[in-house]
């Protein structure tokens, strides 16, 4: 019988021949990974208690990205606290204030095909861009990863999303997850959802990463790609020497067993915005009324990645953001500055007025800088817009492609990039 | 073989119905006394170990936080039942040692009814009828019978 991707690696991490969905299996964990907030915080006081150490350091990924720079003592002592306890515990891939935990894990060359991963966040999905699987999971069970090395997972069905055709010039990844949002639901617990078709292909790393990212969104427990030669080509970027043959086997059989299989014509897609305050809130750009805004933010691992930033600048490229309006920038890692300061990209955004902010989560979870007074309007590249995520609860959020923040930046209301591409 | 009461619910019970914002200051054992009041304002006070919570879809669905089953299992609930569950629920609830089935036939259930599960087997009983439903495989039972993961954990350690 054929089986899905995941449920192949699944039934590898779990030294089975195969396993099927609902099948409860106990897995070996090959990678770890936690951020200054989900992590040595919670999990070092449970360890002491146990009176235990991390199994193995060298499957462990530490990055602080949630509270940097700190903003107060209390932020300062949680960075200190991690780089403590990463000292104490020898964990050698420490990233400090060098960018977000999931783009991290990408460019630190930590991700290959048919890894079992597990990390102490939600977004922890988006890995599976890079072919292996990924699931978030809570403070306490990281916790018996780090004394254990394994856990306990209930397979989950597989939910294949197809898309084909060629998007119309302004139509992102972005857009797909908004949309898919709004189409699938955010109630697919349990689920893996596994893309595919010629528009996936077709896409770069950066915006593969974008679809697993938002399958959080979706609800769903893991999102996963099929490796190719992109995928392979990014990992040796990352400086990892890899086995073509031994990655290229890690897909799906073409007899396998999906749950659902839906379909989606590329070129049927406009620029989606979500309302506040949900992401399922979503539909084309012109249902958001074009309504009025304070502040636009490009940011986070979904939406601040050099072609997230390359994107910004195409529509910002010789315009001016509005009177009264604030574009902030946080790229997603401190190499992505480094590379849009290179190519030109920064200069760009910054003599449209836009203003640069350190890289890190920043306003993305309200914790950073960034965030929004009561009865502010913000458009966001961010992946939430759950009541108060983003600061007050009065505040507003909608979400929309880098394109749209964008666009939205030069008019001061939501606006449809498409007319700054021609 | 756990065995008692059944308990019925229907689909979204969510984390606010089991563990109340409002009380989630209180200790453990008060806050659980006010467990599902919303919708049973009797079940806190007469339900008995052994009892069965059997819900619909989506059970459990909300916030993460722990103490929707901690109460259930505080108040000597022996099992949960439901169509489908919320997935932070569903892995709390097994990492806290409350058994957690999948129950695609929760509708044959009524409420009040006496109900046996044996979540190994992957046995429901009730009304003189028996359902299969996807066991809880023994490894992860050992778990759920030292109390949860963290107490699972300190046993395991002690005899390293
Ligand atoms: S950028 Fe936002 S979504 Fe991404 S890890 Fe940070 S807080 Fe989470």
């Amino acid at each position: 019988m054929g089986r899905t991707l995941t449920e192949k690696i699944l039934a590898r991490a779990a030294g089975k021949d195969a396993v099927a969905p609902g099948e409860i299996v106990t897995a070996t964990v090959d990678l770890a990974m936690f951020h200054d907030s989900s992590g040595p915080r919670r999990v070092a006081p449970r360890l002491k208690e146990l009176g235990a150490r991390v199994w193995d350091p060298s499957k462990v990924v530490v990055v602080s990205d949630h509270y940097v720079p700190a903003v107060d003592p209390e932020s300062a002592a949680i960075l200190k606290l991690t780089r403590d306890w990463v000292r104490e515990q020898g964990i050698g891939a420490f990233y400090d204030m060098q960018g977000i935990c999931h783009v991290m894990l990408a460019e630190g060359g930590h991700l290959r095909p048919g890894l079992f991963c597990v990390g102490g966040d939600s977004h922890s999905t988006m890995a599976g861009a890079y072919g292996c699987y990924m699931a978030g999971f809570g403070a306490t069970e990281m916790t018996g990863v780090m004394v254990t090395g394994d856990i306990w997972t209930r397979v989950p069905a597989t939910i294949r999303v197809d898309w084909n055709g060629a998007f119309a010039d302004g139509v992102v990844a972005k857009d797909v997850m908004l949309h898919l949002c709004r189409t699938l639901g955010m109630d697919n617990a349990f689920k893996a959802i596994e893309y595919g078709g010629d528009t996936v292909r077709a896409m770069s790393m950066s915006e593969r990463g974008v679809l697993t990212n938002m399958a959080a969104e979706l609800g769903a427990e893991s999102a996963i790609i099929e490796p190719d030669d992109k995928t392979l080509a990014a990992i040796r970027a990352a400086g990892v020497a890899i086995d073509d043959e031994e990655a290229l086997r890690w897909r799906s059989d073409p007899d396998a067993t999906y749950e659902a299989v839906h379909r989606f014509n590329a070129a049927d897609l406009v620029p989606q915005v979500a309302r506040p305050h949900s992401p399922e809130n979503s539909g084309p750009v012109a249902e958001a009324n074009s309504a009025r805004i304070d502040q636009a933010y490009i940011g986070a691992c979904v939406g601040a990645k050099l072609t997230d930033l390359q994107m910004a600048a195409r529509v910002l490229k010789g315009r001016k953001v509005a009177k009264d309006v604030r574009l902030l920038i946080a790229p997603s890692s401190r190499a992505t500055t480094e590379a849009a300061a290179k190519d030109g990209t920064l200069a760009i955004l910054t003599e449209a007025g836009a203003i640069v902010m350190p890289s890190g989560c920043g306003a993305c979870a309200g914790m950073g800088a960034g965030v929004l007074a009561a009865g502010e309007v913000c458009i966001s590249s961010t992946n939430r817009n759950f009541k108060g995520r983003m600061g007050h609860k009065d505040a507003e959020v909608y979400l929309g492609s880098p394109y749209t923040v964008a666009a939205s930046a030069i008019e001061g209301r939501i606006a449809d990039p498409r007319s700054y591409l021609q | 073989m756990i065995s008692g009461r059944a308990w019925k619910f229907g689909d979204g019970i969510d984390t606010d119905v089991l563990a109340p914002g409002h009380y989630m200051k209180l200790p453990l054992e008060e806050a659980a006394t006010h467990c599902l009041e919303a919708i049973a304002p009797n079940f806190a006070k007469e339900v008995r170990p052994g009892d069965v919570v059997v819900g619909g879809a989506s059970f459990g669905i909300g916030s993460s936080r722990e103490q929707a089953a901690q109460a259930l299992k505080q108040l000597g609930v022996g099992a949960v039942l439901a169509t489908s569950f919320a997935r932070i629920f569903y892995r709390n609830a097994l990492n806290l040692g409350l058994p957690a089935l999948f129950f695609p036939q929760a509708n044959e259930i009524r409420d009040g009814d006496a109900i046996e599960v044996d979540p190994v087997a992957g046995i429901v009983r009730s009304n003189g009828r028996e359902f299969r439903v996807e066991p809880i495989p023994a490894h992860l039972m050992v778990m759920i019978e030292d109390g949860g993961l963290m107490p699972h954990l300190k046993k395991k350690l002690a005899r390293a």
